[in-house]
């Protein structure tokens, strides 16, 4: 695994922790959703990904900004209401856009969104995708399909990334989706690449070729990862029993990262909880921000 | 010769901004040749402009997506819905995507999006096909509501709508297309019109241009018939002089063209094809109320559907909809109250 990989599943991971903390001091206002368990899958990504491609994410996204952007400060301010937020702390936690990277906090809204961007990129600049990220809850939305159709008839250079954590919030995906994703893609005549490793460069030598077809197609794609979610569905509300628990806690990168390289994961795990801490302080000490003159 | 058609105003309209900019797209159920589109608003658009009219499958909601996409990325976008009961179906993508955008990312952003909404009744459509929804779009920041007005070429309309960098919805009276398009001040024998202002936002009918009218009705492009009907009986038959005002914008509403002669006005009455309750009038003549306060004579009147779903059957649907006589009588009653 690389260093920069490294450091930036480290960076997330921490970001996250320190939100909790943050909650149960009193000092985060609102709400917020942690990806613990989930950062591989945006950081490996991030790697596949082109300056010109719109990144799409959802409520669960802090993960996503943060292996696009090297940029907690922003993110953090923006979650604080502080100077220096990404969106003038007028979105928070689950509204954020910068540049080509856009998260909207209503499940399944950005998917059309997204096709519409990828018609555009089509069109303007072909090559260049939309990945959109949706959990398995998504899929209880009728705007999903209605999209996929769409997307598959036009043809459209759309990277559908389900994270399926096998729970929506509280509900268990045995509780919510009949049927299979696989059986999903296959019923729309779209690609699908079911995905379990937790490594980055296992996962980008499993993509690459598939997201150039994606490119180069052009045509949409439905990657499903097997993952799961280690933290809360929000903070302190997770209903999980402990065989639910040890099993997500069983797949979680951190823990086999660190058994696998000890000297090394210490070190940058040090460091990144180190620059977080360092983040938090300084960000919690600036002026409240001053929105925006647009809203 | 004759005036065109509303409808065929609006189509010119459609190819004017499919011509001069091949970022903008037009998108929705049916829309393409030879079809055309339910009210043939679009006949023709597809075979010109292929790349940029397209046709979709029957799903509002993700259609008003991808267009929202498109705006997002810089382009303009106009989407048909092929009734605006339909667009109940978009409201999420309308309301919580398109909408919110424009500011919620602490900058300005943007978003070029024009849903079309072939709305109203009075043509046996029923409950469904039928009704005026302006009213549930109302008080959405970011979002702005116009009408299409036989006053108005579209075309200023749509520049108006593009020019705000905002998601607008066009309301467009399904009976108007087939009615002619007013030129040169003239409505017919006894009713003339002008424009309020110099961009011709609002559009203002009269029989007797003298100050101090009996009653000014306010209304939407979709009522201006039934209106100018009732301002004739009224003018013929009670001796009472009515001005008609119909503003291309329903909100947010500008007052300031229409205050002069609202001051001046016995009575004022809002009309409008909505069920009661929560009404755009209601909205109107609370602002009116406001700024008037002590000069009015008596209350702003309300004219709209009764509350009730629309009947398909045309007598039951009269006894729903707005009617000529429906206004006259709201405003000979409200006249005849001191």
């Amino acid at each position: 695994m690389s260093e920069h990989d490294l450091e930036r599943l480290l960076l997330i991971r921490h970001f996250e922790n320190k939100l909790l903390e943050l909650f149960e001091q009193g000092r985060l206002h609102g709400t917020t959703h942690t990806c613990l368990g989930q950062e591989y899958i945006p950081v490996a990504l991030g790697a596949l990904l082109k300056a010109g491609d719109h990144v799409f994410s959802n409520h669960r996204g802090h993960g996503h900004y943060l292996a696009r952007f090297d940029d907690p400060d922003g993110l953090l301010a923006e979650i604080m209401g502080r100077s220096g937020a990404v969106c003038g702390g007028v979105g928070g936690s689950q509204h954020i856009l910068r540049d080509r990277f856009l998260s909207t906090g209503v499940q399944g809204e950005s998917l059309p969104v997204a096709a519409g961007v990828a018609l555009h990129l089509k069109r303007r600049s072909p090559g260049e995708v939309a990945l959109v990220h949706i959990g398995d809850g998504t899929w209880g939305q009728g705007v999903v399909y209605e999209t996929l159709n769409i997307a598959r008839l036009w043809s459209l250079p759309l990277l559908v990334v389900v994270e399926n954590n096998k729970i929506a919030q509280s509900t268990e995906v045995s509780a919510h989706m009949a049927g299979t994703i696989a059986d999903r893609a296959a019923a729309f005549d779209i690609g699908y690449h079911f995905c379990d490793s937790i490594l980055p460069d296992v996962i980008r030598a499993e993509l690459g070729p598939l997201v150039r077809k994606v490119r180069e197609t052009p045509m949409p794609l439905i990657v499903e990862f097997d993952t799961y979610r280690v933290g809360p569905h929000s903070k302190g509300d997770d209903t999980r029993d402990r065989v639910a628990l040890r099993r997500a806690a069983d797949h979680d990168w951190y823990v086999r990262f660190r058994q696998a390289m000890p000297e090394r994961f210490g070190a940058v795990d040090r460091r990144q909880r180190t620059r977080v801490a360092a983040v938090a302080d300084a960000v919690a000490a600036r002026p409240l921000s001053g929105g925006s003159n647009a809203f | 010769m004759r005036s065109e058609r509303v409808v065929e105003n609006l189509n010119r309209a459609l190819g004017g901004l499919l011509d001069a900019d091949p970022n903008t797209y037009l998108l929705g159920e049916d829309l393409a040749d030879p079809y055309g589109g339910a009210f043939k608003a679009t006949k023709g658009l597809s075979s010109r402009y292929p790349g940029q009219v397209l046709s979709t499958p029957i799903s509002e909601s993700a259609v008003v997506g991808v267009a929202g996409g498109l705006a997002l990325a810089g382009n303009k976008a106009i989407v048909e819905v092929m009734f605006s009961d339909f667009v109940t179906l978009a409201f999420d993508q309308i309301v919580n995507f398109a909408s919110k955008s424009v500011t919620m990312y602490g900058q300005w952003v943007p978003i070029r999006l024009i849903v079309r909404c072939p709305t109203g009744g009075r043509r046996g459509y029923g409950p469904t096909h039928s009704q005026s929804l302006q009213k549930h779009f109302m008080g959405v920041p970011g979002l702005s509501l116009y009408e299409l007005s036989p006053f108005r070429d579209s075309l200023a309309t749509f520049h108006e709508m593009i020019a705000s960098g905002g998601p607008c919805l066009f309301f467009e009276d399904k009976v108007l297309y087939t009615s002619r398009m007013y030129l040169n001040g003239v409505v017919d024998d006894l009713f003339s019109f002008d424009h309020l202002d110099a961009r011709g936002t609002v559009a203002r009918v009269w029989a007797d241009d003298g100050d101090d009218p009996d009653c000014v009705l306010i209304c939407p492009g979709g009522l201006v018939h039934r209106a100018v009907s009732a301002a004739r009986s009224m003018l013929i038959e009670d001796e009472l002089t009515c001005q008609i005002l119909v503003p291309a914008k329903l909100y947010p509403f500008d007052f300031e063209p229409v205050l002069p002669l609202l001051r001046q006005s016995r009575l004022i009455c809002v009309v409008e094809d909505s069920t009661a309750g929560g009404t755009w009038g209601a909205d109107l003549a609370h602002a009116i109320h406001g700024l008037l306060w002590g000069r009015l004579g008596r209350p702003v009147r309300l004219v709209h559907a009764r509350d009730s779903v629309i009947p398909a059957a045309a007598h039951l649907e009269r006894s729903v909809l707005v009617q000529d006589s429906t206004i006259r009588r709201a405003v000979k009653e409200s006249l005849a109250n001191a």
